[in-house]
């Protein structure tokens, strides 16, 4: 039998060390977000096809969204991108406590951001009838673009909607990693289930960034109409 | 590390411990993480879909016999195609070798003890499963009669059938594919043993890695499709309801995305099995390795290219008609370099008919036949035609059924005696390949006739004139039939009563057969170090036994 | 992936820069740049990607076989894009007939 060498906690024996494990995990991360952007890539296309055929629609539509939260959740969500990355390199240089503090404020930061979401955006929304399928309602007063900005809304839901699932899915992933983190799992020698993890949630912040000129910024605000 | 060219008459045969006797019970299978289970896991449950899906390809060759129809309610029909091709596309021919030989082999041949990922390996088979459990729900609960492509309005809006358990399995099951093609990929290019560079990988790795991409790349698109699909259906509204401005030909753009990507899921690996098989039993090395690398390449590149020439007769652009009719012209290519280089490995071979072979052989000259249809269909003013006819129905059978199938009946002969540690009556498995192959041919070679003579595919009734090559093809359907039912016969026996197996009974090449039949749970003693080219036949010492 | 450490400073310095780039997407949107407003906003939305790719996931630190990979899924959802717009947008293109085309009604008189 061939004698192998003691490994470090957490060594997956199909490996030959943990280098080749760290390289293999994290290139398994990136292969799964390629999957991500073709996943979210269909939505992203139809939305491209749709804009193009119905832009007056969907300015209208976009006109009706709230830009300060939409911005405000950018910058959420773009603080929570720091914070896991701190989280990571307090891993890299051995301090506990920091990556406990900085998964819990990513993980805060996450949850203020579906907050928003949902109790302010969405739930507003449908108060003012503007959720397809659970009594839209087209107003008169967008004129000829009135009977396309059903679809914006739809976009705007299943995107962000599909986008908060993910976030979601984040949380529960970071609560999983701030146990681990608590009971001292990651140390500059190991700390991939971080860094790869690090990469979803980056992720999904990149998923936003688009998300947010596309549904919030179409077709300007300089028309006056909107906020 | 030292070389692991072992001797092969050393190797102790007969109660060892492998990986089929290293732990016994249901947890122990139900639980593992060893690649070689998971494939068998695979096996058993793509096997029982095979069947399922067959069984309602009978029911409609029962129900062609007469022009209105012998056996089965239009509506009722509509049901059996659409589940036949659900099953047959998404829970036989996709994961088919992939997830059945390319399980097993991937680690053996590259010299690993295991995929990258050995328990996403499992989540992933479990993944299967439950996809195929929706499904199946939906099969009880009154079926599906959309056709296999979920085409809107039809399936968002009218359909009074299980769409969504049906759209559900095969959203979850495509999570499958996915994460068997992410551990294919990171396992192929951080898992090689020394010495193994890219260009002395066996060719059935450079397929399994082609059909990887595909995997990773389209499978998310129609599980966004359906997604949404799903939600139209829920919701009463979506983005593709005309009355909101939405276009049911984007479904399509989206659906075909993946679905063309996804014929070429289903052939390559069969490409990579016609590799292995063809120079084991010419004992030659392949002709134009590098060609054939490369052709598995392109094969997956250009498959993202062309899915537009489904869509020719639906109303799409006729500028976009031109380009996917060009671009489907050129996937063409790479394919045929491979059946020549095939041929070419053949040429001056020292060949043997074992059943393996003979189903490669009829790989080539099958898969030829469907490949060559192919043009017919992606030449424009052709296709105005032939859609939506039987051409359509004997093209893709030929190349799936003649190709796919029974590319994957010879690797599953060839790896046999690797993977049960048994031998197979070789008289039965010869006789039950020409049974396939006349069987085939006599249920599909009419259906390129009816095709071109004008009979709709789809239909639950058809003109009278058309009943003979219907007769014929539904006769040549029973003999397929028993053509597959034998080998399954022969097959479970030979797991219990057959002769037991060396570690190498062909003769063959490559670091799997250098283990054990079957092999022990690590795969390896020692990992090997590689010094060789690929099928090395002319320096081989290696011989049968 | 990397063992390297990037300093405090560079990922305090990139969360400024995206904020900032935030902050310049919105501001943009209320100046009327006619079509200009939507090519502003996906450059700088990916300027922000880039941003976040190379630095918060370490893709400046890592192999090249990365980067591959990362090209390759954006060259597929491109492909998606394009090739789906090419029907999409020239459906209404119909071709009328000209040249040799129009001749046709008078050569199916004479035959």
């Amino acid at each position: 039998m061939a004698v192998h060498n003691a490994h470090p906690p957490g060594f997956a024996h199909q490996f030959e060390d943990m280098e080749q494990q760290r390289e293999a995990g994290s290139l398994g991360m990136w292969v799964f977000l390629l999957t991500e952007l073709m996943f979210f890539g269909g939505l992203f296309a139809s939305y491209i096809i749709y804009r193009a055929l119905y832009l007056p629609s969907f300015e209208k539509g976009s006109h009706l969204l709230d830009v300060r939260f939409g911005a405000l959740n950018t910058a959420v969500l773009l603080a929570s991108s720091l914070t896991m990355a701190l989280a990571i390199r307090s891993a890299q240089v051995g301090r506990r406590r920091a990556q406990v503090g900085f998964l819990i404020t990513t993980m805060i930061l996450g949850a203020a951001f579906l907050a928003i979401k949902f109790t302010f955006e969405w739930h507003h929304d449908y108060v003012e009838h503007l959720v397809p399928g659970f009594g839209f309602v087209i107003n008169s007063d967008w004129g000829a673009a009135g009977p396309h900005v059903p679809m914006f809304f739809c976009f705007y839901f299943f995107m962000t909607g599909l986008h908060a699932i993910h976030m979601i899915i984040g949380l529960g992933i970071l609560t999983a990693l701030t146990i681990m983190a608590h009971r001292g799992r990651f140390n500059p020698q190991y700390y991939s289930p971080l860094e790869v993890s690090g990469l979803y949630w980056h992720f999904v912040d990149i998923v936003w960034i688009f998300l947010f000129p596309l549904l919030y910024l179409i077709g300007g605000r300089y028309m006056g109409a909107g906020h | 590390m030292s070389t692991a060219t072992l001797d092969v008459h050393e190797v102790p045969t007969g109660s060892r411990v492998n990986y089929l006797n290293a732990q016994y019970g249901v947890k122990s299978w139900l639980l593992t993480t060893d690649h070689k289970r998971i494939a068998l896991l695979y096996l058993f449950s793509i096997t029982l879909m095979f069947f399922v899906g067959g069984t309602f390809a009978v029911l409609m060759r029962l129900h062609l016999i007469e022009p209105q129809g012998a056996l089965v309610q239009p509506e009722t029909y509509n049901k059996l195609f659409t589940m036949h091709g659900v099953i047959m596309v998404f829970f036989f021919l996709v994961p088919s070798i992939p997830a059945t030989l390319g399980n097993f082999l991937v680690p053996m041949m590259i010299g690993a003890r295991d995929l990258a990922f050995p328990r996403l390996n499992l989540l992933s088979w479990y993944i299967y499963i439950i996809g195929a459990i929706f499904t199946l729900y939906a099969v009880i609960s009154g079926g599906v009669d959309t056709g296999w492509t979920f085409y809107t309005p039809y399936s968002s809006s009218f359909s009074h059938t299980s769409v969504i358990p049906t759209a559900l399995g095969v959203f979850i099951t495509g999570f499958s594919s996915i994460l068997t093609g992410l551990n294919f990929v990171v396992t192929i290019h951080k898992m090689r043993a020394p010495g193994l560079t890219w260009f002395r990988l066996p060719l059935f790795i450079w397929a399994i890695y082609a059909t990887s991409i595909i995997f990773i790349l389209g499978t998310p698109v129609i599980a966004i499709t359906l997604f949404l699909l799903g939600l139209e259906r829920l919701l009463h509204i979506g983005i593709f309801d005309p009355a909101i401005g939405g276009d049911p030909i984007l479904f399509q753009h989206l659906f075909w995305f993946y679905s063309h990507p996804a014929v070429y899921i289903m052939i390559l690996p069969g490409m990579g099995v016609m590799s292995e098989l063809i120079t084991c039993f010419s004992r030659k090395r392949i002709f134009g390795y590098s060609f054939v690398a490369f052709s598995s390449l392109s094969i997956a590149v250009i498959s993202f290219l062309v899915w537009g020439h489904h869509m020719f007769v639906t109303g799409q652009s006729i500028y976009a008609g031109l380009t996917f009719s060009v671009l489907s012209f050129m996937v063409a290519i790479p394919s045929a370099v491979k059946v020549f280089n095939w041929t070419a490995t053949l040429y001056k071979g020292s060949i043997s008919y074992d059943a393996p072979m003979l189903y490669a052989l009829g790989f080539i000259g099958l898969f030829t036949m469907g490949g060559l249809t192919g043009f017919f269909l992606a030449s424009l003013a052709t296709d105005v035609h032939l859609n939506g006819t039987y051409f359509i129905v004997a093209h893709f059978h030929y190349i799936m059924v003649g190709g796919a199938v029974m590319a994957y009946l010879g690797g599953i002969h060839f790896w046999w005696p690797k993977i049960t540690g048994r031998l197979y009556p070789d008289g039965w498995a010869r006789f039950a390949a020409l049974v396939i192959f006349v069987g085939f041919n006599l249920t599909f070679f009419p259906q390129f006739m009816l095709g071109y003579l004008g009979m709709p595919r789809r239909y639950a009734v058809y003109p009278s004139e058309f009943q003979v090559l219907n007769v014929m093809s539904s006769a040549g359907a029973s003999i397929l039939g028993i053509g597959y039912l034998i080998p399954l016969i022969y097959l479970t026996w030979s797991m219990r009563y057959g002769p037991t197996a060396g570690p190498n009974p062909w003769g063959a090449k490559g670091l799997e057969w250098t283990t054990p039949s079957p092999p022990p749970t690590e795969n390896f003693e020692e990992i090997p170090v590689v010094t060789e080219d690929a099928y090395d036949y002319a320096h081989s010492t290696v011989t049968r036994g | 992936m990397s063992e390297h450490i990037v300093p405090l400073r560079v990922y305090i310095g990139i969360f400024v820069a995206l904020l900032l780039l935030t902050a310049l997407t919105t501001g943009v949107a209320y100046v009327d740049l006619g079509a200009f407003n939507t090519v502003a906003a996906l450059a700088i939305a990916i300027v922000k990607m880039l941003l976040v790719v190379l630095f918060f996931m370490h893709v400046k630190y890592s192999s090249g076989l990365t980067k591959v990979f990362i090209l390759a899924g954006v060259l597929f959802f491109a492909i998606l894009v394009t090739l789906t717009l090419a029907d999409e947008l020239t459906r209404h293109w119909s071709p009328t007939p000209s040249g040799w085309g129009a001749l046709l009604p008078f050569v199916t008189r004479f035959f």
